[in-house]
């Protein structure tokens, strides 16, 4: 049995972080819809999902129940191919994509020493890009083969959205290209790795390789304005303008193969959330000193209060089974809290995840924030901004990194 | 036979079948997705033959951008079914002996040559993304950028067009 457990254990790894990583990736994406909704709700002065569960935290099973549930109907006139075939690309591109995202620094488990992440290519980056590229297929196949003009406009939008975006895209990353020289993101995040600097090594302040770095904010600003185009949300969201396209190009699709597209979107929302935190925030590094090791408690500091408070909080909420599973979670992070700070042997190997999931989610929530804030574009203005403001600006800021790196090398 | 071999039979499997479905296909979208197709299943080849930037760069921009246009222009024009004619006289008697001809003498060609095929020399010459822009930007540097040149020209050149007809 072991015997066979190490000799197919080059395969047999990867399927299992395979199957875990999708497991975890789908249950995030369900309860992204939900901070979403509850998020939103609370700029906007409502309370959000409320019903479902204590203080809506059922929602998203309830909405995984209706999706399955509803009638599938198949519009006249669809081209059969296309039309089945977009939702699954969609779904299958945006879910490879996180195959590259390096989520911590390599870890050991029973003497086993693996990678935090499925797959470590050495040309991470590109392929990133690669699937970026082809997932606009996604959403112009399902435009087209819907046979309804409000899913080819919006089908057609996006495709020229995407296609403009893109360039900006991958103009603004450049830059840091040019200081890690790799297209590998665990070396990118190694690269960040100063010591002694913290937070001041990332890209986005660029003292990294012994100061040798140019601060990356232009490019930082770029990639996140066009990453939010690449993903077609709010202010950039006109492939799907409800007021002018009805939904754009899902329009005629119901039930799971909507969920689909949902699903899809809301993955790549966290893989640009994962890139960005990756290229210029330091992925899974500390942004304080590695002196400081006192900052190895911060865990247990975030999750013994929380825990506290939503104990106390749940007890006094309003449904019986609220009072149960309330305090229970409490209990659970104030728990894990306590474990953390008692067990070193615990507590070190989760700082990378903790930092790297800790950025992550203010990335996602700074994403929502904006959909909370910003109206939507015009389709001139988008055009407008893409092509003579934000394309201009990653290509100047090729320029101004690389005059820097030169001029640092030789002086 | 070896993962790398089964690897390889799959994806030019893949190419092939990609390439078939593309003329036999009715429909110019079909067609086009088949070419994407194709394309794909190269970049997995030239993964396997250990050229990974190549590979990237092949989805990046073949699959991608060049694709994405044609099937842009594809739904604009809105083209439907393409109706099949029949044969002309010359395809009839002359086509299918040349297709034929053809077809023998790449096989011919093949044969002749797999006797003695060099193995391939990929492994360090060109593999490394290194290596690839250290050569782009010295020995081939006037090549590189006399086609960069040519892609402006291009680049004006559709601009004028444009401007032209708005005027």
């Amino acid at each position: 049995m072991s015997d066979f457990l190490s000799q197919y254990a080059f395969i047999l790894i990867p399927i299992v972080k395979v199957v875990i990583l999708v497991f975890l990736v789908l249950t995030v994406d369900a309860y992204l819809t939900l901070l979403e909704r509850k998020v939103i709700a609370h700029i906007q002065a409502r309370w959000g999902p409320y019903r479902v569960g204590p203080h809506g935290l059922l929602q998203p099973l309830a909405d995984g129940v209706k999706f399955i549930l509803k009638e599938d109907p198949l519009p006249q006139g669809v081209d059969k191919k296309a039309y089945f075939f977009a939702p699954f690309l969609t779904l299958m591109l945006s879910l490879t994509s996180l195959a590259v995202i390096p989520f911590g620094p390599d870890i050991t488990i029973f003497g086993h020493k693996t990678y935090l992440g499925v797959a470590d290519v050495n040309i991470s980056l590109l392929v990133l890009f690669a699937i970026t590229a082809l997932s606009v297929y996604g959403v112009a196949l399902a435009g087209w083969g819907s046979n309804n003009k409000y899913s080819l406009l919006g089908g057609l939008r996006s495709s020229a959205q995407m296609i403009s975006y893109e360039l900006a895209m991958t103009l603004s990353v450049v830059g840091v290209l040019l200081m890690a020289g790799t297209f590998s993101l665990k070396q990118i995040v190694e690269m960040q790795h100063t010591g002694n600097l913290g937070i001041l090594g990332w890209n986005l302040f660029g003292f990294s390789r012994d100061g040798f770095g140019f601060t990356q904010i232009i490019g930082c600003v770029c990639f996140f304005i066009a990453a939010i185009a690449e993903t077609n949300r709010i202010p950039f969201d006109l492939p799907e303008a409800e007021s002018e396209l009805v939904a754009g190009y899902h329009t005629e699709y119901a039930s799971m193969k909507f969920a689909m597209f949902f699903i899809g979107e809301y993955t790549a929302m966290i893989t640009v959330s994962c890139l960005s935190t990756i290229l210029f925030f330091g992925g899974w590094l500390s942004p304080f000193p590695a002196t400081w090791t006192f900052t190895h408690y911060l865990p247990s500091v975030l999750l013994i209060p929380i825990g506290l408070w939503v104990f106390f909080d749940g007890i006094r909420y309003e449904t019986i089974f609220g009072r149960i599973i309330l305090p229970a979670i409490g209990t659970a992070l104030t728990v894990i809290g306590v474990v953390l700070a008692r067990f070193p042997a615990i507590n070190e190997p989760i700082q990378g995840p903790f930092w790297f999931l800790l950025k992550v989610f203010a990335v996602l929530f700074f994403y929502i924030w904006m959909r909370g804030t910003l109206p939507r574009f015009r389709y001139d203005q988008l055009m407008d901004f893409g092509w003579k403001f934000l394309l201009p600006l990653s290509i100047a800021n090729v320029v101004i990194t690389s005059a820097y790196l030169i001029w640092r090398m030789n002086g | 036979m070896s993962a790398v071999l089964v690897i390889f039979y799959v994806l030019a499997g893949l190419a092939v079948l990609g390439a078939v479905t593309l003329i036999l296909q009715s429909h110019p979208i079909h067609s086009a997705l088949s070419l994407i197709l194709v394309m794909v299943s190269l970049a997995g080849l030239y993964l396997l033959m250990g050229a990974e930037f190549v590979a990237a760069v092949q989805i990046i921009v073949y699959g991608g951008a060049v694709m994405v246009l044609f099937v842009f222009v594809i739904m604009l024009l809105n083209a439907g079914e393409e109706e099949h004619t029949s044969f002309s006289k010359l395809a009839r008697f002359a086509g299918i002996p040349l297709a034929l001809a053809l077809a023998g003498m790449i096989a011919a060609a093949i044969a002749r040559s797999s006797a003695h095929l060099p193995a391939p020399a990929m492994s360090g010459a060109l593999t490394s993304t290194k290596r690839l822009s250290m050569l782009l930007f010295s020995e081939f540097v006037y090549p590189f950028e006399l086609t960069s040149f040519l892609i402006l020209v291009a680049i004006v050149g559709a601009i004028v067009l444009a401007q032209r007809e708005g005027n």
